[in-house]
């Protein structure tokens, strides 16, 4: 038991390092893909159909790309292009496009559930597409997208680990580094886990509160 | 009642088609509503009188003719669309009021956001049409907690606080319960009264007797007969407007 916590006393530092860079990356990718995906989501039940086809064409496109190849792409063949990007902004690009096809259909699942005379009401008051969007149906649609936007966000907190083999230092990484210092792999793995644990749990009681707040919002 | 009116008509449709697929739902429907006449609209379930209805603000694009509202054919959309649509009331079969705003809010939202009025006068002016409509003492609450007669009333009074040119009810008694649907009633009477423009598709015999200037009757997409009350109800001209009275009138 003592030669699991000196696994943990002995390498704070890079465990924090680790872990910085995954909130940092976690939290850009999260405001970028909330941005992104509610653009595109908002395209996709829009009225006109060139924005509703490219939608379906992005979230097609990059649902379907594993994780691995969209950070390839952005590591490797974006630098071709002469745009000069560093590792960690190409990793919270790469997690902002892929986690933008999810944001949107979640977004989009979620206006689903409101029911279509919301909306019809609104138009025949003469409100545009917009005001019809943000001040009818998502706010009625947030209820319903809260849990599945929690799991698209949680999957995504563990996805940055896929960072690590674009050389950012982020928690992923934190393996490689500890077998070079000759640390026991179980040891080191239960931390990480641990680790994730305890940035998940604020995401959950989030979920919790945002369930229990838009609950009474009727 | 007023059986004339004046001036040029508020709404005109003119040789106007629709399909659902290979269905034709609106088969060359010409009519036209006078400012300030009331129009009630009847026939068989799937006649297309709530797609003429819906057609008025485009909430159905037609295939072919040509819709004029107040002298401006309709905008085929955008700006002038959603214009032309605060500028007509529009009152559902299933009411449609926002369930996460209160009753007050549904109605000063469209004055607020589309009229861009101040808070201050939209709510003034709404509070005077939830009492026009008698639910002043519902203001506060959500439409869940009012009963069906209620939520419409409040619905007529949200379509009304936008000062339309002309009201278009869709069936509005359709969703509710037998008792309610007086209160309903009487809120549309008086309003035609008052001397609003109004095209009513509705079941309600009894209201297009007393409240109508003229009574159309569709079948089939078609637009069968165009009559006063007393005339069409006296004395249907096709067949199929005597089999339709027949059926609703033995009850």
């Amino acid at each position: 038991m003592g030669e699991f916590f000196r696994v943990l006393t002995d390498n704070g530092q890079l465990f924090v390092d680790g872990f910085t860079n995954t909130v940092k990356l976690f939290l850009i990718a999260a405001v970028g893909s909330l941005v992104l995906g509610t653009l595109l989501g908002a395209m996709r039940v829009s009225p006109v159909p060139a924005l509703r086809s490219f939608g379906a064409t992005y979230v097609n496109l990059v649902r379907n790309t594993p994780l691995t190849l969209v950070f390839a792409f952005l590591v490797f063949a974006v630098p071709k292009l002469d745009v000069n990007i560093d590792y960690f902004a190409s990793a919270a690009i790469a997690l902002t496009v892929y986690t933008s096809a999810f944001v949107c259909e979640v977004i989009r699942s979620g206006v689903n559930t409101v029911a279509a005379g919301q909306a019809e009401a609104a138009r025949a008051l003469g409100m545009t597409f917009g005001q019809v969007l943000t001040l009818i149906v998502l706010p009625q649609a947030l209820r319903a997208m809260v849990p599945p936007m929690m799991s698209v966000f949680i999957a995504m907190l563990k996805n940055t680990t896929i960072a690590a083999g674009f050389s950012v230092l982020e928690a992923g990484a934190i393996p490689a580094y500890m077998a070079e210092r000759g640390e026991p792999q179980f040891a080191v793995l239960l931390w990480i886990t641990i680790g994730f644990l305890i940035l998940i749990l604020p995401l959950v009681a989030l979920q919790r509160f945002l369930e229990r707040k838009w609950r009474v919002a009727r | 009642m007023n059986d004339v009116t004046t001036g040029e008509p508020l709404i005109v449709l003119d040789a106007v088609n629709k399909w659902f697929g290979p269905l034709h739902v609106l088969d060359d429907v010409s009519l036209s509503v006078g400012r300030g006449e009331v129009v009630v609209v009847i026939g068989p379930s799937g006649s297309g009188k709530s797609t003429l209805c819906r057609a008025i603000n485009r909430l159905e694009p037609i295939n072919s003719g040509t819709i004029t509202f107040d002298g401006q054919p309709l905008p085929a959309e955008g700006k002038p669309l959603a214009k032309l649509r605060s500028e007509v009331g529009m009152v559902f079969q299933s009411f449609n009021l926002f369930a996460h705003k209160t009753i007050l809010e549904n109605v000063t939202l469209g004055p607020v956001k589309v009229r861009k009025e101040k808070p201050a006068a939209a709510r003034e002016r709404g509070l005077a049409l939830l009492d026009r409509v008698g639910i002043a003492n519902q203001a506060d609450k959500f439409p869940a907690q009012l009963s069906g007669g209620q939520q419409q009333r409040a619905a007529i009074a949200r379509a009304l606080a936008m000062q339309p040119k002309a009201m278009l009810f869709d069936e509005p008694t359709s969703a509710l319960d037998p008792e309610m649907v007086g209160e309903v009633l009487d809120v549309m009477t008086a309003l035609a009264r008052d001397g609003m423009t109004m095209v009513v598709v509705t079941h309600e015999m009894g209201f297009a007797r007393h409240a109508a200037n003229r009574v159309i009757f569709m079948a089939d997409g078609k637009l069968v007969e165009d009559a006063s009350p007393a005339e069409f109800f006296e004395n249907p001209r096709s067949d199929r407007a005597k089999d339709f009275l027949s059926k609703i009138l033995t009850h």
